[in-house]
């Protein structure tokens, strides 16, 4: 009987050498005369360890070794890999690790486990069994269950996904979209792309739930072009689902309609605001819309639409499969379920760690991330994306939590944490959130699109030394123009950034270079 | 002028009609286009216009909106470095410098050989394993300026 080997085909996997490392197993097992059957999965999310490989022991445990590049790899099966054998790389199972072991995963459940694009490793690992429940029930009880289950949106703002889709619901056309917005362009941010990934099966099936609660006949997924193996993964996931009834004329033999396309962004960071993304998957530039109405009422092609996240999506099987209660057990105050929550910049232990709200940022970043990656201190940290503001050490003891974040005026956002050591110029890093602003400004309100540059321009001077003094008060007036009179969140957020690194950091405003 | 495959009528009115019936077509026409050409040519606009019933100012304000349509041929490889937040986290300036330096052009630039062209992006996704760099599809993470040297000349072999 041939030995099973897994190895993440996630992209962050790749980067590190997944490819070369399954390669050359190959290779090796070859030369010994040895049988392996790699199965290529999505990651655990120990970004650190990868390329991670798991090897199925004679107990049925998958043992991981990790991190096992291409040129370990004659070494490691020298010394027995194969056998699931001592070496010094060695970890022993995955969910014996601390890292791994005090994670709630319940959207990422399967991710890192199952083939990605097999329905049968789907099917026994629980999949579809949401979507079963959901084509039993009324379209007014799937909606109930998700609004009872407290699930906000994932992508960043938090509203309750089951108004949105109630507002859907009750609306009396023929035509209805459900759009996933898998535009995750917040720089620190990558649960969206690893689940594409490593369970896009779980994508389809949220989607397919929505249709079904609503009466939309047609999704889209809205894929960011940064993101190309999420593309490839989806496709193969979409025509695998189809060919096995589970989209299509008729899903599951219920005589109800829903399919699915992929489409692709093109490089345009404002995509990821709901109505600018419509805007594109219309075939036009990505300018923001005025609201009202709101797309739940004139969303896609002026139908009433579904807007979710891919995350918030991904997370209504399980809500749909073991029920409202079970998934609002988790979490704290008004932040119900989990948080995939995303360890990236200078850690040690970056990756993934899905967690019920309510877990600190502190044990985020030395529980499970392990410090800085260079070894100097956590000097700050950026919740939330390229628009969250900047953390000093004093507010770590934050829960994640959204309404916490707001009361300190951060946002948990996505759930993306960049952590900077101390060599961190705080007043450069405002300076990129007005300079990012200005690339990614879609150009249709002033504050936005004049605002950014000018804030540009008078980082400038403050970094120079010109009149630090009257020019820190110009770009808090800056600020205050663009915090409230820009259309959506990219003008109206960038002050965060900015305006944090000033109150937290200041020193940084006034040293000179 | 170099003369492209879209000098043939057929390969671009092919490649129009297939997408002809679908909602919201002009993205994924362009997204065809470019990854068949590499780029999206300027002289084929009032087609793309003409074939989708818009004006060619329609099209060429969208082309123009988003980052990732070229509006030239790139070299063989294209090359994207990250240089947002995480990345910056992990000192990918001294990536960014090294890749203009060695490639001896500016973000949007294509290298004296032809052989590539350099792209700034913002986020590949990849935040845990910064700075990260793609070539093509190949992704790299931890790309010092040390890696990046390796990869550059790994991919110059391939050619």
């Amino acid at each position: 009987m041939s030995t099973r080997v897994y190895i993440s085909r996630d992209a962050a996997a790749q980067a590190l050498g997944a490819d070369e490392t399954a390669a050359a197993l190959q290779a090796a097992a070859a030369a010994r005369g040895a049988d392996i059957r790699i199965t290529r999965v999505g990651s655990r999310g120990m970004v650190w360890l990868e390329p991670l490989v798991e090897v199925e022991d004679s107990a049925g445990r998958r043992i991981a070794y990790g991190p096992v590049t291409a040129d370990r790899v004659p070494e490691l099966v020298a010394a027995g890999l194969l056998e699931a054998g001592p070496h010094a790389l060695r970890l022993g199972r995955v969910e014996d690790q601390p890292y791994f072991a005090n994670q709630e995963r319940l959207t990422f459940a399967r991710v890192g486990i199952v083939d990605p694009v097999s329905v049968d490793h789907y099917l026994a690992h629980g999949g579809y069994a949401g979507l079963r429940r959901a084509l039993e029930m009324p379209g007014a009880a799937i909606v109930q269950e998700v609004t009872d289950s407290g699930l906000r949106g994932r992508g960043g703002a938090a509203f309750p996904t089951g108004i949105k889709w109630k507002t859907v619901l009750d609306q009396p056309t023929d035509q209805k979209y459900v759009v996933c917005n898998a535009d995750e362009g917040d720089s620190g941010t990558f649960s969206d792309r690893m689940l594409m990934e490593g369970d896009p099966l779980c994508l389809l099936e949220g989607m397919t739930i929505a249709g079904v609660a609503v009466g939309a006949t047609q999704g889209y997924i809205y894929l960011r072009c940064e993101y190309p193996h999420a593309g490839h993964a989806l496709r193969e996931a979409i025509e695998a689902a189809r060919a096995r009834g589970f989209l299509g004329q008729d899903v599951c033999g219920s005589g109800k309609s829903f399919d699915l396309e992929v489409r692709m962004g093109a490089g345009a960071y404002i995509c990821g605001e709901e109505t600018s993304l419509l805007e594109s998957l219309e075939g036009k530039r990505a300018e923001v819309r005025y609201r009202p109405p709101l797309p739940a009422i004139q969303g896609l092609f002026a139908k009433p639409t579904v807007i979710n996240n891919v995350i918030s999506l991904a997370s209504v099987p399980i809500i749909l499969q073991r029920g409202a209660a079970f998934y609002r057990d988790y979490g704290m105050g008004r932040s119900r379920g989990t948080l995939p929550i995303q360890l990236a910049g200078n850690l040690k232990r970056g990756g993934l760690v899905e967690k019920a709200f309510g877990v600190t940022l502190r044990e985020l970043l030395y529980d499970f991330g392990g410090g800085s990656a260079s070894g100097r201190p956590i000097r700050a940290v950026q919740v939330g994306g390229p628009l969250g503001a900047y953390l000093p050490e004093s507010q770590f003891d934050t829960p994640l939590d959204y309404e916490a974040f707001t009361a300190i005026g951060a946002l948990v956002g996505h759930g993306g944490i960049v952590a900077f050591d101390d060599s961190v110029d705080m007043a450069r890093m405002a300076r990129y959130a007005m300079e990012f602003c200005s690339i990614e400004s879609c150009g249709k309100c002033t504050p936005c699109r004049i605002g950014s540059t000018r804030g540009v321009e008078v980082l400038d001077r403050i970094i120079r030394g010109d009149e630090r003094k009257a020019n820190l008060a110009q770009l808090e007036s800056l600020c205050d123009t663009l915090q409230h009179g820009s259309l959506c969140g990219l003008g109206g957020m960038t002050p965060f950034p900015v305006m944090s690194a000033v109150k937290h950091f200041p020193g940084d405003f006034s040293r000179d270079r | 002028m170099a003369e492209t495959h879209l000098d043939r009528p057929t390969a671009l009115d092919d490649l129009l009609a297939a997408h002809a019936d679908q909602p919201g077509a002009l993205l994924p026409v362009l997204h065809a286009i470019q990854a068949t050409f590499g780029y999206v040519p300027p002289e084929h606009v009032g087609r793309i216009a003409r074939a989708l019933n818009l004006s060619r100012a329609e099209v060429h304000g969208v082309i123009s909106f988003y980052h990732y349509f070229r509006h030239q041929a790139p070299g063989r490889h294209v090359v994207q470095v990250c240089r947002a937040e995480a990345c910056q986290a992990m000192l990918c300036e001294r990536t960014e410098q090294h890749a203009k330096q060695r490639l001896g052009v500016d973000y949007g630039g294509t290298s004296a050989d032809g052989l590539f062209t350099l792209e700034a992006v913002y986020c590949l996704g990849n935040c845990a394993a910064a700075p990260t760099v793609m070539v093509g599809e190949k992704l790299y993470g931890r790309v010092t300026p040390e890696r990046l040297d390796e990869v550059l000349d790994d991919w110059r072999n391939r050619s």
